[in-house]
């Protein structure tokens, strides 16, 4: 099994077999924030890993730059993402795994998800969160 | 304080001209508004203009006449024209100046904008995974507004529907050939529920204002039109803005309604005062909403309203009388000043075939963009 690290530090726990999100929180106004926010105020917070499906679309097309997804525009499949509402904290925008355009419903319940994105010059898996429904459809 | 009137408009067509720089397409629109109100440059005593792909704005006195005005270039992503419009405004109403011109004008690659995250602010991995695409944005949007309201895909069809019967009648628009309403709708999905026809496209175009104190304003025109309000407001907490990695779960209003709040706040209007509208159609989706957010009517309402016609040209509330930017496409720096030249050419009298009936007086515009800002104006004849 190749090496996996996390596409960008800070934004989720990692090696975890129970990954979390972090955000962080504003001890003076009690906001939540994603990604966490660098400030004497903040306080680091792992964030929900359960929430439901505030709205959704599809990316039907292959994005441009700065995108370092490894398709070509020959064999993209399109992607769906949606903001998640994690009940008490935030609504975090991410990629939707494990299901279809069609299946997609506002409310639905949706869980946290790590999952390889790209490999990069070291043949190293880059992991990206993206959330999946939590029951079997 | 004076009040302030608009007396010459000009504008290059929008869409695609080959051969012809951005800045070119300002020129052609300054000289146009110029010989509208029959001026010279040398009249002009300042102007304020702005691109956001096609280069500094003031580099347009090489060609029109270096004659040491004060030229200022505006930067605000796509509430640019609105923002130069403003300032113009501004200065004016301050009595620093008498006459000036806000000039806009861009000339954008085809397809989607580039996204850059570090200039908005945003971490790297947020364009690298592919989530930094305004199209997502606007598709999200809207769906979430179609659950909550009930509004239908065939509503969002019928704006799109409306912008090129409209631009069909415009020979300045971009987009003039009409296109059916199934043909819309069972088009290419872009961004789910929006298919391709739902969308503007970044294009190219240009539009100049002059703008002087209204009590001198007979002296250029028979027919001046009077600025009676315009604002510009940033997001406030709680608004659902295009490059979100993240939102607060507890809603807010979008910057939309403050700029039109206070836009009639400053004209003295209400809603009801309005003939016309011109109204940020980046897509369908969009148009609707901000005919909740401008006030026009409540959530939801827009599916009756729409079905019964009432915002095409012989409607109740005609919007986006020339297009839009669904058939105009969205040049960012001339976007927002081609909504008010429009309201001129409507208020004038003079839109030829797609001219609404009834003498209109009174209308209004209102531009929305990246990263939450929104910018709205009164002009009334």
């Amino acid at each position: 099994m190749s090496n996996q690290k996390p596409i960008a530090d800070n934004l989720f726990t990692w090696p975890s077999d129970k990954p979390k999100l972090l955000g962080s929180r504003d001890s003076e106004t009690g906001r939540y924030f994603f990604p966490a926010k660098r400030s004497n105020t903040h306080e680091q917070v792992e964030l929900s890993t359960k929430g439901t499906l505030w709205t959704w679309t599809v990316q039907r097309f292959m994005p441009k730059t700065p995108y370092i997804g490894t398709e070509n525009p020959e064999d993209f499949e399109p992607y769906p993402v949606g903001y998640i509402e994690l009940p008490g904290q935030i609504m975090v925008e991410s990629r939707l795994s494990g299901v279809k355009a069609e299946d997609l419903k506002i409310g639905m319940e949706m869980e946290l998800s790590i999952e390889p994105f790209v490999k990069n010059e070291d043949g190293e898996d880059l992991m990206m969160f993206s959330f999946k429904p939590s029951k079997d459809l | 304080m004076s009040d302030v009137a608009i007396i010459g408009i000009g504008i290059h067509p929008f869409g695609r001209t080959e051969g012809m720089t951005g800045l070119q397409q300002g020129v052609h629109a300054a000289r146009e508004a110029l010989s509208d109100a029959e001026m010279e440059w040398g009249d002009i005593q300042f102007a304020f203009g702005g691109s956001s792909a096609a280069g500094n704005a003031d580099a347009m006195v090489n060609d029109l006449g270096l004659t040491g005005i004060p030229f200022m270039n505006v930067s605000n992503g796509c509430a640019t024209g609105g923002s130069s419009l403003l300032s113009a405004y501004t200065t004016i109403k301050s009595g620093q100046f008498d006459i000036g011109m806000a000039v806009g004008f861009d000339k954008h690659p085809r397809g989607a904008f580039n996204a850059d995250p570090e200039a908005s602010g945003l971490e790297r991995w947020y364009g690298e995974t592919g989530l930094m695409l305004t199209t997502q944005f606007f598709g999200m949007k809207i769906q979430r507004y179609m659950h909550d309201y009930g509004i239908t895909s065939d509503s969002l069809a019928i704006v799109a529907e409306k912008a090129f019967n409209n631009a069909s009648l415009n020979p300045n628009a971009w987009r003039r050939d009409p296109v059916s309403k199934d043909t819309i709708l069972n088009a290419m999905m872009v961004s789910d529920p929006l298919t391709k026809y739902m969308f503007c496209s970044p294009a190219e175009g240009a539009v100049a204002l002059i703008m002087c104190r209204a009590d001198i304003a007979h002296k250029f025109t028979s027919k001046p039109l009077f600025l009676k309000g315009a604002a510009f407001r940033s997001r406030p907490l709680g608004s659902f803005e295009v490059f979100s990695p993240s939102l607060e779960i507890e809603r807010g209003p979008s910057p939309t309604v403050g700029a039109s709040e206070a836009t009639f706040e400053m004209a003295g209007m209400t809603r009801d005062d309005i003939d016309i509208a011109q109204l940020q159609d980046t897509e369908s989706g969009a148009e609707i909403m901000h005919m909740a957010e401008n006030g026009f009517c409540k959530d939801g309402d827009q599916e009756k309203l729409l079905q019964d016609g009432d915002t095409k040209l012989n409607g109740k509330l005609p919007v986006n009388t020339d297009g839009g930017c669904i058939a105009n496409g969205e040049p960012v720096g001339a976007s927002g000043l081609r909504q008010v030249y429009e309201n001129c050419v409507q208020l004038r009298g003079e839109a030829g075939k797609r001219q609404v009936q009834g003498n209109p007086k009174t209308a209004y515009t209102h531009v929305y963009g990246a990263p939450g800002i929104s910018a709205c104006t009164i002009v009334t004849t």
